[in-house]
């Protein structure tokens, strides 16, 4: 079994009279990259920040590799490294920079320069080393600050939302030699964001940090299709969340009333009568105009309802379908012209009885 | 107009053979105002970087009370040192008055404030993650603090000619501890005063020329600093 690289136990950050981060338990496993995902103000970067020993927590333990890290956080921060949002670079040249965290941990010379060089070719700033740090563009910066934590070759590395000041194009470019990065290291990492797409494509592990409360932990697969609760699902980005009621239950089918409307999702463990969140993926559902030609998908569910709202987002659009409850599709701004869709129109909604994630309802 | 003239001209001849009674003040001044400037640096970084980089009750209490000390009159920062070290006083048995120790004394309370401040104040405007990201580098506290002090360094430097040019241009604590002896405590400043109250303009324009030239001097050399660091 992998061994716990770093864990939390019974963690609580508290300023003044809040209580920011209540954590009982988290490990990070040897290896794998954990993503810390959570809205703004959840406590992720203060929970990387005990992480990373930056920050003692008012109580509870944080060990390393097993052991409490008490009276060796020098230590234990030199065989670490931690990448902010901002790149907070010295006035310094690059290259100044990049050897700076090996210097600190007086690395020989001769070695730094070996590893800065090899860092800042990997990351593309190999001719940005002369040049004064405070001169460089955003994205350039963010590559040193990689580079300066890569270079310290380190067993865990914290990175708290570093993309997040950056332009789309600059972050998904980093996005790809970060992941890269990663991949070829097998640095244990921990990575915060608030992004889902980050979380998708870097993470092996989710944690969902909500007021400052792990809600869930997961592969993105897991923590994206099969959220816990109505918070998290929404976090996530299940738009279509509706109270409802097992109506039948059979080989596996369950078939469930949502306010007069029936709907089919897949499901082994409800009981009869049991109430329910149905969650839906935007881009879980297709739309087709109602029509005698509707109703060409295998999916199980076909609901007829009128379009309601139309929003173009970027390349895709969302389309909002009043079919007794509010159902969120996500479709792309091609299809929208081919079907010529309009608010007012009547239209099917379609998804596989696979695709509805159902939470229990508690009384 | 003759008078300003003649006593150009006559101050001139003065620095210019090297007189030595001028010259000795010249470097008497410089030695009691460096000292205290380096003392005050010292105070300045320790108490200025405790007050930017600690949360605490009562910090901005600190602040106002730094502020206020920057701007200390020296006479009232003469005279209780005065009191302090007066052979009577409570710290009268050290025998200090009258001493150019006394005058780094005195110099070092005014400077010092300022250096304070200005340390705080630049150390304030540092990113307030640049600490943690030092520390998340593996830096040991000191290695944090000489970091951030070095990546400080303009506004530092801005703070220690400030201190030097409050301590070196200050007249009333240095006449009140130093007493103004000839050979002993008589500084560019109190020399001045001296010699405009015998009406001896020549020395005292001397004087006054050495003193411009080392503040301008002090001061060139900040501003090509400053210009080298920003073209870097």
């Amino acid at each position: 079994m992998t061994q716990a690289k770093l864990s939390l136990r019974d963690v609580r950050v508290r300023r003044g009279r809040a209580e920011l981060v209540k954590v009982t338990h988290l490990d990070v496993l040897e290896g794998e990259v954990l993503v810390i995902i959570g809205p703004n103000g959840a406590g992720k970067s203060i929970l990387l920040e005990t992480l990373a020993l930056l920050q003692r927590p008012t109580a509870g333990r944080v060990l390393f590799e097993g052991q409490p890290v008490d009276g060796r956080q020098l230590a234990l921060r030199r065989r670490m490294a931690v990448v902010f949002q901002e790149p907070l670079l010295l006035r310094r040249s690059v290259a100044d920079n990049v050897v700076m965290g090996l210097r600190l941990r007086g690395v020989p010379r001769s070695v730094r320069r070996q590893r800065a060089a090899a860092w800042m070719g990997r990351f593309g700033i190999a001719h940005l080393a002369r040049r004064s740090a405070i001169t460089i563009s955003g994205g350039e910066a963010q590559r040193t600050n990689l580079a300066r934590a890569f270079a310290l070759e380190p067993e865990v590395l914290l990175l708290d939302e570093p993309f997040s000041a950056l332009d789309e194009p600059t972050r998904d470019e980093l996005l790809d030699d970060l992941s890269a990065a990663l991949r070829d290291t097998g640095v244990t990492t921990v990575f915060v964001t608030h992004d889902r797409d980050e979380a998708m494509r870097l993470g092996d592990q989710v944690a969902v940090l909500m007021g400052g409360v792990i809600r869930q932990v997961g592969t993105p697969a897991e923590v994206f299709a099969a959220p816990v609760d109505e918070e998290v699902a929404a976090f996530v980005g299940v738009e279509t969340i509706v109270a409802g009621r097992v109506r039948s239950l059979a080989d596996g089918l369950a078939t469930l009333d949502l306010g007069g409307v029936a709907v089919e999702a897949v499901s082994s463990t409800l009981e009869p009568a049991a109430e329910v969140l149905v969650c839906l993926r935007p881009e879980d559902v297709v739309i087709e105009p109602a029509g005698p030609d509707s109703r060409r998908t295998s999916a199980r569910n076909h609901l007829r309802g009128s379009v309601t709202r139309i929003t173009p987002l970027g390349g895709q659009v969302r389309v909002m379908v009043d079919c007794g409850f509010s159902l969120v599709a996500l479709i792309t701004k091609q299809s929208l012209e081919d079907l010529r869709l309009k608010v007012g129109d009547e239209a099917v909604a379609s998804f596989k009885a696979s695709a509805v994630h159902l939470i229990p309802r508690r009384r | 107009m003759d008078l300003i003239w003649d006593g150009l001209g006559e101050a001139i001849r003065i620095i210019r053979s090297g007189d030595y009674s001028v010259w000795e003040i010249a470097v008497r001044s410089i030695l009691v105002s460096g000292t205290a400037t380096a003392v005050s640096l010292l105070i300045g970084i320790l108490v200025g970087s405790a007050i930017a980089f600690n949360q605490f009750p009562g910090r901005n209490l600190a602040f106002a009370l730094v502020n206020t000390g920057m701007g200390l009159p020296p006479v009232v920062v003469g005279l209780i040192i005065a009191i302090m070290l007066w052979r009577s006083g409570p710290l009268g048995d050290l025998r200090l008055i009258y001493t150019p120790t006394a005058m780094v004394i005195a110099q070092t309370v005014i400077a010092a404030p300022i250096v304070t401040g200005f340390t705080a104040a630049a150390l304030r405007n540092l990113h307030p993650q640049l600490r943690s990201q030092l520390y998340g580098l593996g830096a040991s506290r000191l290695q944090m603090l000489w970091l951030v002090l070095w990546e400080a360094k303009l506004p530092l430097l801005a703070a220690v000619m400030a201190g030097f040019g409050g301590a070196i241009s200050e007249i009333g604590a240095s006449q009140m501890v130093g007493g103004n002896l000839a050979g002993d405590t008589r500084v560019m400043t109190t020399a001045v005063m001296l010699e405009v109250s015998r009406g001896q303009f020549a020395p005292a324009i001397a004087l006054s020329l050495i003193l411009l030239a080392l503040i301008f001097v002090v001061n060139l050399i900040l501003t090509t600093v400053q210009q080298q660091e920003r073209r870097s």
